[in-house]
């Protein structure tokens, strides 16, 4: 019973570093300057990395010949984890520094909580991944603050990428009975936790630029965390599981 | 070598008596390996050589990420997917350090870029090349950045002392990144299946002639050549330099079990190096100009990412200045 609950919450941990990682690679040799191209990349690698972690746990767990590697690359969208908004295609650079500054605000939330699980393996892996996430949400937030505080122009694409990403933040403020029984149990973050220092965090790095402070968003049938994802996830897993797909017995 | 064709300006080196003091003066610093330093008097002709070959070493790190680009979303693992992320990685930090290697020189970095954009400037051939498979992934790492890696061994010792040290630091890195290459290809080959080898050896077949064109024109086509070398800017002509790659690279293919598209291909014991086949210079020689499969694409790109980008960039200098305003007030 412990285990049906803390499988999928190990997949929506690492489903969400695996996409948003993925998203990110779809940067490489596009960013607006060489900086960026450093620290997307950066971030991304960070991103992969945990995905890898957390993936491992959750094969262990499964214990049905599966590894991190067929986790990533040999499940259907169906059976994706992933939060929907790390799912939405890249935009243009304010809708992907939206997107990553929701997800870094509600990870960095999670990990912190996450450190101080009773399974000292998700401790582990949180308190390693905090480091990064600390970074990730330190740069990100800057770059909404130099968007929305920029030029007109700049201001104009915030104001457009925020509720072309917002409808997918219900995800991030709420979580579901599983994670709160695992929470009561001391192994998840408490999710109500998680959705008010989320919540804080947007609000204020939202109004230190005057962006529009952001209203609850509805509730959608679409659930990353029940495998209901957008039309977006296919089309990303299938470039992404490509080769493994296309050649079953390869070892890479 | 990613800066394969750099022209100096300079139809015949000068003997030290035909210098004028301060060009002697600077010669005999160059012959006693004095590192010449940005506040240096320096001629005119070696800045602009400088800038020419440090601004194509620093555009081919950059387009050189492209041909990797079109893999990263595609790795087939996930150690895979990191490794190549990190090296991505380490290539814009390579373009970095050598933009601001050459800027020391008085260059600007945007207006050398432009150069790029507008076909002026000249990057790397070998990137023109497409990675039409996963195993172009593991032979770039080990043929194209191995080729880089004697250059740039050599360009450790370049008589231009930033430059010189962005070299020390980039091989660190670089060598690294080689090695992980050739291991993704040695597992493809000894663990993979017959569909994985036959990738390899056709990612090899189209990227041998292609790597080996890395270190520029033959020595007898490469009138620059004499005046980097009294410069010191170059330590080993392309020639010396090919060899030198050909004979460490092929014992690595026979540990791959890979063979070369080459048939004159052979060891010489009275040389003490191999033999090879005539590379096709009329390739070669399109390429640079801008005829290659892809260079195209690859320069669209990147004026693309640039010209997309400029709102980004206008916003970050708007905000920043906003901010002092405050701080100031």
């Amino acid at each position: 019973m412990h285990n049906d609950d803390l499988i999928p919450y190990l997949l929506l941990l690492g489903d969400s570093a695996l996409i948003q990682g993925q998203r990110l690679c779809q940067w490489c040799g596009h960013a607006p300057a060489l900086e960026e191209e450093l620290a997307l990349m950066n971030v991304g690698l960070d991103l992969i990395g945990q995905a890898r972690n957390w993936l491992e746990y959750a094969a262990e767990l499964l214990d049905d010949g599966r590894d991190a590697d067929a986790l990533a690359f040999r499940r259907d969208e169906r059976a994706f984890h992933n939060l929907l908004l790390v799912e939405q295609p890249n935009g243009d650079f304010a809708v992907t520094m939206t997107k990553q500054f929701l997800y870094d605000a509600w990870h960095l939330a999670m990990l912190q909580g996450l450190c101080a699980s009773s399974d000292p393996r998700i401790a582990g892996i949180a308190a390693k991944a905090l480091k990064e996430v600390t970074y990730h949400l330190r740069r990100s937030g800057e770059w909404v603050q130099r968007l929305g505080g920029g030029t007109d122009e700049s201001r104009r694409r915030m104001l457009a990428a925020i509720p072309a990403l917002w409808r997918f933040t219900v995800e991030l403020s709420q979580g579901s009975e599983s994670e709160t029984r695992l929470a009561a149990a001391g192994i998840a973050a408490d999710p109500g936790q998680v959705g008010q220092a989320w919540l804080a965090q947007v609000s204020a790095i939202f109004a230190s630029v005057e962006l529009p402070q952001p209203t609850p968003a509805s509730h959608f049938y679409l659930s990353g965390r029940k495998g209901l994802h957008t039309e977006h996830l296919g089309l990303l897993l299938a470039e992404m599981q490509f080769l493994p797909r296309a050649y079953p017995d390869a070892i890479w | 070598m990613y800066a394969q064709l750099v022209e100096t300006g300079v139809k015949r080196v000068k003997s030290l008596e035909e210098m004028s003091p301060e060009e002697r003066h600077f010669q005999e610093k160059i012959d006693a390996e004095i590192k010449i330093e940005p506040k240096n008097w320096m001629p005119e002709a070696y800045r602009q050589t400088l800038i020419r070959q440090i601004s194509q070493h620093a555009h081919s790190e950059i387009v050189g990420m492209l041909p990797e680009s079109n893999w990263v979303t595609r790795a087939p693992s996930l150690k895979r997917k990191l490794q190549l992320m990190a090296k991505i990685q380490d290539e814009a930090g390579h373009g970095l350090y050598l933009y601001s290697a050459m800027e020391t020189l008085g260059a600007d970095r945007d207006e050398e870029i432009a150069k790029l954009h507008s076909g002026k400037a000249k990057y790397s051939s070998i990137f023109n090349y497409p990675t039409l498979s996963w195993a172009d992934m593991g032979a770039v790492g080990w043929l194209v950045d191995g080729a880089a890696i004697v250059n740039q061994v050599v360009l450790q010792r370049t008589s231009y002392g930033p430059y010189s040290r962005a070299m020390i630091r980039i091989c660190k890195e670089e060598s690294f990144h080689q090695r992980q290459g050739y291991e993704l290809l040695l597992t493809m080959m000894r663990h993979g299946t017959q569909a994985q080898k036959d990738m390899v050896q056709d990612a090899i077949n189209r990227l041998w002639w292609p790597s080996l064109m890395m270190f520029g024109p033959s020595d007898e086509h490469s009138p620059n050549s004499a005046q980097s070398m009294a410069w010191k800017i170059k330590r080993q002509t392309n020639d010396e330099l090919r060899q030198r790659f050909i004979d460490q690279t092929v014992p690595q293919l026979e540990l791959l079990g890979c063979t070369a598209p080459d048939p004159e291909l052979k060891w010489n014991a009275e040389r003490g190096h191999y033999d090879f086949g005539e590379i096709q210079w009329d390739e070669f020689y399109e390429v640079i100009k801008g005829n290659g499969p892809c260079n195209q694409e690859r320069v669209a790109t990147r004026r693309q990412a640039i010209e997309d980008g400029a709102w980004v960039r206008e916003a970050a200098v708007a905000y920043a200045r906003k901010q002092q305003n405050k701080n100031a007030a």
